[in-house]
């Protein structure tokens, strides 16, 4: 609960903030105008009052609230004339005899003056009629016309500035920057914008006790009046925990050209520099990473390398989400990136058996390394089991065997045995000779792709032409050189017996079927 | 458009479903569950739509915190039976020696299968503690999504970019059926199947194709339209009007097409933010009986006038789930905003 207090106090003090900034560097109001704004500051910051005068009106007898009187002089205090005179005219009408009175405080109150921005009136008619108002004032209360009524004196000296009634008003006030805006209100209406940190300055000194130092918030509001705008940002910097704010305001003052570049040591400008701790911050967040994205779009000098490095460390738990993270790189055209994600979520695939999430990783990568990789899994299980293992993915693997040499070797090799399986001798015998001439075969598999030639040879038909069987016995010579020379030296001697039986088997059969191949193609049909 | 609500609510949804009526009664739908994702307590919660002429959204009582939600995905939420049933499939999902993420759950009362990134299909029954039965290995890539073709027979989709239909009155694990497009081996995310017609199916990829297919025919699909920019991450047919579909996509667009034959309306008439498409091929079936063709399978492509009409006011962050019910449509989004909608034209 306490944490939430302090979080609705940080975000009301930093409303404050920004609304000052827009009123002071965005609006830049001149004078005259700038009172206004000021006041609608205040007004927006100070809402309390609006609920006091809600309670006190629907009460019985408002007049004989407690809380009446506060009402009327916040009113006063924060310049909102008409409401408070609508407040007085009901205790108006309950004290007869008081009439002239407050019809006087009537008069005083709506006559006001108010600059109005683009009007007929210059600032100089302002200043006559606004002097004058403030001698009507102060007749009044040297008259003593209000002197039996101590709340209309009170509120007549109110009117005419009266720095001691002012300070008098602390409680009311409750912040120096109210005090100065009430005071710039009833002293001096068309303040510029120059001068607003002498007042400011001395606000600040009377309101506030000497002894205590200025907040963290009072610092930066009185850097805010001298219009420091570097300040401001530095200030809110130290004392925020985030660079939230900061992040935001430096880009739209940015925007308004109100930053004047200067380039940093790091990050190229301030803003670009605010932003990307902020969105480098973000991306440590487990779920609001993808806003930092859009944040890293917006900064034309780094922003892509910061993202670049920034989303691989993305934890991927699913694939939903990697799925995500790459499409967020391949609109931006990261394919560095998008190779090793591919690689990080194949890896974690081939380590959980699942060859088709791997496969398909790869393909969407592009990486041939990896599907090579794959692919001599795939036939190692062959090897070993002598089975392939998950037909419908090798089976359709469509346009993507062209990715990687071993694949195509690996879907060939399938339609190979689909052949057989089919009973098509002539095509498989044609599919098997071809895997090995065109180099397609891997050299450490082509034993085991004549081994299965033998039952081809073996069949009473003969299926190998003469000028294939040569081919074979070709193949045969280099595969038992390459064995010889191979990297596969230290192996069992029992291997070797079988391996040299298979040679054995394999050179008869080729012999065989070489001679019945002769004399079928010498053979003239009669 | 001007009917659309969006409601901020601090959590990524994945995962977003209406609450099914009853058919007999005209009211509309008013209650919504969501599933969150990428949080570190994830929560499956349940939301009502007021009746007012502009739906204010109440949060009316959360559901189930933290069903093992890291791995999101709920599908069809069957009603107040399932919530009344509160029952836990531990580690129905895994690998050799690690959980996987479920990635899909349809239910067809008392049934439920649901798929994962194992690649297995499992069958559950409400009222059964245990599995029912499992097809190991169904697949050797991640299946994204399944849905029911008939009351024993579902279909499931997956990142080869393969439909396979499954039949659980035959045993073994073999697929009834495959099917896949040629060319590119583009995952698919989702699947939907037509209300009335058991064999027309929608799927949506990672490529943003929207497919219909006809599992009758062997192989190819139907139609294939170029619907998104990137991922489409789910499909709906509207239940009770089957001329529409809803597709939400990566790329943050809610599409409603609208399948309109012989329509006297010309698109310019018609309100909205209309895209027409830009390629659609129509591949008639060889020797198919068009006789009991529905209009999303029409062969003459002068005739079949296919409308797709954005249905969020803006591009916003990725829309991960949406559906449709009646008059009111609802869909989730990253931007963690729940988007209500409850004049559809339909």
């Amino acid at each position: 609960m306490e944490e939430l207090q302090q979080a609705v106090s940080i975000l009301l003090a930093v409303e404050l903030i920004w609304n000052l900034c827009e009123v002071l560097f965005i609006e830049a109001a001149p004078a005259g105008a700038l009172l206004r704004h000021l006041l609608d500051w205040v007004r927006l910051h100070k809402a309390d009052v609006d609920e006091k005068a809600q309670e006190v009106l629907q009460s019985e007898s408002p007049v004989q609230h407690q809380a009446y009187w506060d009402v009327v002089l916040c009113y006063v205090l924060q310049g909102r004339m008409e409401e408070a005179a609508q407040m007085l005219m009901k205790q108006a009408s309950q004290q007869p005899a008081a009439r002239a009175a407050y019809k006087l405080m009537d008069t005083l109150l709506t006559k006001m003056p108010v600059y109005s921005p683009g009007g007929t009136q210059t600032q100089t008619e302002f200043d006559v009629r606004w002097r004058q108002w403030h001698q009507e004032c102060n007749r009044c209360l040297e008259d003593g016309s209000f002197a039996s009524y101590s709340q209309l004196e009170l509120i007549c000296r109110i009117l005419v500035g009266d720095e001691d009634t002012l300070l008098a008003q602390r409680e009311r006030l409750s912040t120096w920057y109210h005090f100065l805006v009430t005071r710039l209100l009833y002293c001096h209406p068309i303040v510029k914008p120059t001068e607003l940190h002498y007042y400011a300055q001395a606000s600040m000194d009377m309101f506030l006790d000497a002894r205590s130092g200025p907040e963290p918030l009072d610092s930066i509001l009185l850097a805010a009046f001298e219009f420091d705008i570097h300040q401001v940002i530095k200030d809110c910097s130290i004392a925020l925990n985030n660079w939230w704010f900061v992040a935001h305001l430096t880009d739209l003052l940015d925007h308004c050209k109100l930053l004047q570049s200067h380039n940093l040591h790091f990050g190229s400008n301030l803003r670009e520099f605010l932003l990307l701790e902020y969105a480098s911050g973000l991306f440590t967040h487990h779920s609001l990473w993808q806003l930092a994205v859009d944040y890293f779009d917006h900064c034309p000098e780094f922003g892509r390398v910061y993202l670049e490095l920034q989303i691989e460390r993305v934890p991927l738990d699913t694939e939903h989400k990697a799925v995500k993270v790459l499409r967020i790189c391949e609109q931006r055209q990261m394919a560095e990136q998008v190779r090793s994600i591919c690689k990080i979520m194949a890896k974690k695939a081939l380590r959980n058996s699942r060859l088709g999430s791997a496969l398909s990783w790869s393909i969407r990568a592009k990486d041939a390394a990896f599907a090579t990789l794959i692919s001599e899994r795939f036939l190692q299980e062959y090897c070993s089991h002598g089975t392939f293992s998950d037909l419908d993915l090798i089976d359709n693997l469509g346009s993507a065997m062209l990715l990687s040499d071993r694949l195509t070797f690996l879907g060939k090799y399938r339609e190979f045995h689909k052949l057989y399986g089919e009973k098509r001798f002539a095509e498989g015998a044609r599919l098997l000779l071809s895997l090995m001439t065109a180099k397609i075969a891997p050299r450490n598999f082509w034993m085991t792709l004549l081994t299965d030639a033998l039952p081809l040879l073996e069949q009473k038909q003969v299926i190998f032409s003469a000028e294939q069987t040569y081919e074979l016995m070709r193949c045969l010579e280099e595969a038992g050189r390459w064995d010889l020379n191979g990297p596969s030296c230290s192996r069992i001697l029992q291997e070797d017996d079988i391996e040299a039986t298979k040679v054995e088997l394999l050179r008869l059969a080729l012999a065989r079927n070489l001679a019945l191949a002769i004399v079928k193609e010498g053979t003239i049909e009669v | 458009m001007e009917c659309i609500n969006a409601k901020f609510v601090s959590q990524k949804i994945s995962k977003i479903r209406w609450r099914p009526v009853s058919s007999s009664t005209l009211q509309q739908p008013d209650i919504f569950a969501t599933g969150s994702w990428d949080n570190e307590d994830n929560k499956v919660s349940l939301w009502s739509v007021g009746e007012h002429g502009f739906s204010k959204m109440d949060d009316d009582f959360e559901g189930d915190p933290q069903l093992l939600c890291e791995y999101q995905h709920n599908g069809d939420v069957l009603g107040l039976q399932t919530l009344s049933v509160a029952q836990h499939w531990d580690r129905a999902h895994h690998y050799p020696c690690d959980s996987a993420p479920c990635t899909g759950v349809v239910c067809n009362s008392p049934e439920i299968v649901t798929v994962g990134e194992d690649g297995r299909v499992i069958l559950f029954r409400v009222d059964h503690k245990g599995i029912l039965r499992t097809i190991d290995n169904a697949d050797s890539s991640t299946i994204h999504a399944v849905t029911f073709l008939r009351t024993t027979e579902v279909l499931t989709v997956n990142s080869f970019g393969q439909l396979k239909l499954w039949d659980f009155r035959q045993q073994g694990n073999e697929p009834a059926q495959i099917l896949s497009l040629s060319g590119d081996r583009v995952p698919l995310h989702c699947v939907d199947r037509h209300p009335n017609q058991q064999h027309i199916v929608a799927t949506g990829g990672q490529d943003g194709m929207l497919c219909i297919w006809d599992v009758r025919q062997d192989s190819m699909p139907f139609s294939l339209m170029k619907a998104h920019s990137a991922e489409m991450w789910e499909v709906h047919f509207h239940p009770s009007n089957p001329d529409h579909l809803f597709t939400c996509s990566e790329d943050g667009s809610l599409l409603h097409w609208e399948n309109s034959t012989n329509s006297d309306t010309p698109s310019f008439l018609q309100g909205g933010r209309n895209t027409s498409i830009m390629s659609r091929s129509t591949v008639v079936p060889v020797g198919g009986n068009q006789s009991l063709t529905s209009s999303w399978l029409g062969g003459d492509s002068s005739k079949v006038h296919l409308e797709a009409t954005h249905m969020l006011p803006t591009q916003t962050l990725p829309v991960n789930s949406l559906d449709v019910l009646g008059q009111c449509l609802v869909c989730g989004t990253d931007g963690e905003a729940i988007y209500v909608n409850k004049r559809v034209p339909v």
